[in-house]
Order: C-alpha cells, then sequence, then structure tokens
C-alpha cells in the first residue's frame, strides 16, 4: 500500500493513478497484466516500474488489488489473435484515435485527479506503451473491445456495431504498435546540466535590477525577491548575498498542474543569485533534469519549454 | 510475436534506459482533509527539528487570477546551520535550497510529494558528506508517516 496508494488510492478509486478497484477493470485483466504492469510500469507516463520489490511482494499486491472484486482473475487464452491490421488501423482512426490518440499514445494528464483540469473521467491509456503492449495479452485487448468498461468511456465494440473479425482486426492493428518508433526511452540530461548557471557582469544589485525587467519582459508577473535564508534565520542575519527572485506565469502553472499535479517540486519559478568572491552567479533549477523524476513525457516538453524560458532570463539579465 | 521474449526485449529496453525509479519521487496520501494535513505536516517538520521557512500559497495566486485549483500549497523547511553549509560548500546545490514539499488537496484527502533527498546528494556530489542526506531521507519517511498516520 504504501507504493501504490498516493497516486491510486487507499481503496483503488484512483487519483493521480488510475482507479484500480474499477469492477469493469478488474474484470477485463488477468494477474500477469497486474505483475507485468508493476514490475515495468508505464514508460513516459507517470507509472514508475518497481523493478526492486521481490516477486512475493509484487504478488502480495496484486492478491490485495484483486480482493478488491471478490472475483476470480478472468482467464485469457495465450493465443495471438489473428487479424487484419491494415483494416485494424482504419477502424482504429474512426473508433478508437479520438480517445486514445492517433499513433495510440493514450489521453493527457493524470489518472482520476478531478480537482485539476481535465477532458475525460478517466485518462485514455497509451495503447503503443512497451509497457502496455508487454502486460497486455492479444485476448486481454479483445475482451476490453467486446465488452468495454462500464464506469469509463470505453464502451463495447460489439454494441456499436462492429463484427468480431473487426474487432480481430483492432486487436492486430493495436499489437502491430510494438513496431512503432516510440520506445519509452527518456530525454538524456545528466548530472553536469542540474543547475543553469550564468556569471553577471553586473554588481549583486544590477543584476538582480536586470532580472526584474527581464522575468516581466517574459510575461511573468514578479512574486517576491527575498534572501534564500529568509525564514530560517533570525529576520536581519541572512546571508544577502544570496537572493532568491520569485515569479509566476499563471497560465503556464495551470497548465503543468493539469499535466502533472505533483509538479509542486518546480514551483515557484526562481531565479537565485549569488555574490561570491567578487563574482557574480545568476542560477536557478533545470526543470529538464528534474522532470525526468517523473516519468511523464506531457511534463518533459513543458520543462524543455521552461528551459528555454530560464535561459532566456539569464542571458537578458547578464548581457 | 513470442510474449516471453517480448518481455524480455521490453525489460531490456527499461534497463538499458532506466528513467525514473518509483523511489525518485517520495508520496504519501494523508485521509485528512486539507487543512488538518497541512497542520500536521508542519507540526512534524518542527518536531523534527526543522524550521519551516515559508509556504507559498499556489492556489490562492492561481485563484486571485481567475483559474480554478483545488488547496495547494508548497512548504519550504530546512535547518540554517545545514543549509548554510551546504551553500558555502556545494553552491551547485543553491538553486534547490531551501528543501520543499508540495501539499495539495485530493477530494477529502491530501497528497504529500517532493523529491527523494538523493537527488540533492547527487547533485552537491563527494563534497559534501552524505550523512545529511542519509538523515533527510529518514526524517522526510518519518514526517509523512506521521502525516499518512494522522487522524
Amino acid at each position: 500500500m504504501a507504493h501504490c496508494a498516493a497516486c491510486h488510492g487507499d481503496q483503488g478509486d484512483g487519483g493521480v493513478g488510475v482507479p484500480l478497484a474499477l469492477p469493469a477493470f478488474l474484470e477485463s485483466v488477468d494477474d500477469s497484466f497486474l505483475r507485468t504492469t508493476i514490475r515495468l510500469g508505464r514508460p513516459g507516463r507517470v507509472m514508475p516500474a518497481f523493478s526492486t520489490l521481490s516477486d512475493a511482494q509484487v504478488d502480495a499486491l496484486v492478491g490485495h488489488i484483486r480482493g478488491w472484486s471478490g472475483k476470480p482473475e478472468p482467464v485469457f487464452a495465450p493465443t495471438p489473435v489473428k487479424g487484419d491490421a491494415q483494416h485494424g488501423k482504419e477502424l482504429f482512426a474512426k473508433y478508437c484515435a479520438s480517445c486514445h490518440g492517433e499513433m495510440g499514445e493514450g489521453g493527457s494528464g493524470t489518472g482520476v485527479t478531478f480537482s485539476r483540469r481535465r477532458k475525460l473521467p478517466i485518462i485514455a491509456p497509451a495503447l503503443n506503451n512497451p509497457g502496455f503492449l508487454a502486460a497486455a495479452s492479444d485476448e486481454m485487448i479483445k475482451h476490453t473491445l467486446e465488452f468495454g468498461r462500464e464506469g469509463t468511456p470505453m464502451r463495447s465494440f460489439l454494441v456499436q456495431g462492429l463484427s468480431e473479425q473487426d474487432i480481430n482486426d483492432l486487436v492486430s492493428a493495436i499489437r502491430s504498435m510494438e513496431d512503432s518508433e516510440y520506445t519509452g526511452s527518456r530525454p538524456e540530461v545528466t548530472l553536469d546540466e542540474a543547475v543553469i548557471i550564468t556569471e553577471s557582469p553586473y554588481t549583486l544589485e544590477e543584476t538582480i535590477e536586470n532580472l526584474k525587467e527581464s522575468i516581466i519582459s517574459q510575461n511573468f508577473l514578479l512574486i517576491r525577491t527575498d534572501y534564500l535564508e529568509h525564514g530560517l534565520v533570525e529576520e536581519g542575519k541572512e546571508d544577502k548575498r544570496q537572493v532568491i527572485l520569485h515569479f509566476c506565469n499563471f497560465k503556464l502553472l495551470f497548465d503543468a498542474l493539469a499535466i502533472d499535479p505533483r509538479v509542486g517540486m518546480f514551483l515557484p519559478c526562481r531565479v537565485t543569485v549569488v555574490e561570491r568572491e567578487g563574482k557574480v552567479l545568476v542560477m536557478t533549477i533545470n526543470p529538464m533534469y528534474l522532470s525526468h523524476l517523473f516519468n511523464n513525457d506531457e511534463l518533459d516538453e513543458a520543462c524543455k519549454q521552461m528551459h528555454g524560458i530560464y535561459n532566456e532570463i539569464l542571458e537578458d539579465a547578464t548581457l | 510475436m513470442n510474449r516471453s521474449f517480448l518481455f524480455g526485449v521490453v525489460a531490456g529496453l527499461l534497463l538499458y534506459f532506466p528513467g525514473a525509479s518509483a523511489e525518485d519521487v517520495v508520496m504519501a496520501r494523508c485521509a485528512l482533509a486539507f487543512p488538518e494535513a497541512m497542520l500536521v505536516l508542519q507540526e512534524s517538520i518542527r518536531d523534527h527539528g526543522y524550521t519551516v521557512a515559508r509556504v507559498q500559497r499556489i492556489d490562492i495566486g492561481l485563484t486571485g487570477m481567475g483559474y480554478k485549483t483545488d488547496k495547494y500549497r508548497i512548504v519550504f523547511a530546512g535547518k540554517a546551520e545545514e543549509i548554510r553549509y551546504l551553500t558555502e560548500n556545494a553552491p551547485q546545490l543553491i538553486p534547490y535550497l531551501p528543501p520543499k514539499i508540495s501539499i495539495f488537496a485530493e477530494g477529502e484527502q491530501t497528497i504529500l510529494v517532493t523529491s527523494h533527498p538523493k537527488l540533492y546528494a547527487e547533485i552537491a556530489g563527494a563534497a559534501i558528506d552524505p550523512v545529511i542526506f542519509e538523515r533527510w531521507t529518514n526524517d522526510l519517511y518519518s514526517i509523512f508517516h506521521d502525516v499518512r498516520m494522522a487522524e
């Protein structure tokens, strides 16, 4: 529970993670799917890989999750489903892409965090994700297509008028996503890049004033300027050579929280100015470095944008 | 494609591209509503010998600008002597200081999130005795435990 409940909820009713206790979910996945998902996670899709758990721990987790349904696990034949992948792709574009994305990349955002903006009550899974494709058997995918998942926007395709052969074709199209270019690999950001740092040719005070102008010119609101040690030591005894400028663009902030509500680790936007041995250094975190902790491709993109903005602010202020 | 072979290939790829591990981000869910959880968090931080330097009210800023959001705060905390030691001896760590914990409402419950202190240890490198970060790790898990268990 210590590993899962923070995202999936104590009773599996969801949050940052999907609602595992949903009866229609547990009726449509076998224990092998759960076990492999825990082991591999979903690269780039928030769910991390729990590679250090023992087999016994994983089995205990699966047993606990299965216990929420009160029913035995469904059994799916391991045999591949044979279908026409090309026809399946056409059906996918018509019936599936609006939720799962044109390439099966899934919906945006996280879980069922209703306190955040979202388009659907549950995020549509990324069907092209290597973690999903390794975990899901053909028959399991077919079962979901045939019966849908009550309580989610996923509806039965039999009810929608598709034939069993159409569904087999869709399964083949989804399975063919294994050959897509998406590998789930994370952008490489090395330890050397954990910090963005620039030396300023100006005095500490001049640099701070330059930064204020630069921050505002990038459409940010300057929130506050204080010492790094503010609140930690008695007022007046702070190290006055370490100053933090806090600023915010609320639209960017709102969008970032919609991508992943855990982004507080990046917040608020800050630049720290330090005077050391006659040198004035301007420093920020590198959002791209922090982003690698979150296993979230969408967040990586947002952090790449923010990395560019930080660089521009620093360059403008120290020219 | 043979499924066990596929599993092996994917597992191999994931090992080759290690990315994020489940331990990089430390999270906890608390059954308490946000205001009570916030109080327990700050009390536990102080009980562990740290000073709450500041609370950034993210939700207040957002709602003030017309955006809808649930309660969301950032709690900055540290020990003055440790922060000063770190800024003097590992200046590359300065933009990450003081350490912080995000706390936000999730319906009637509350979620805490922060980075594992090994992040700071990695950035600080050999210049800093890792004992500091090991202590942070123990204290962090203890603080999160306090909040998770609070009734």
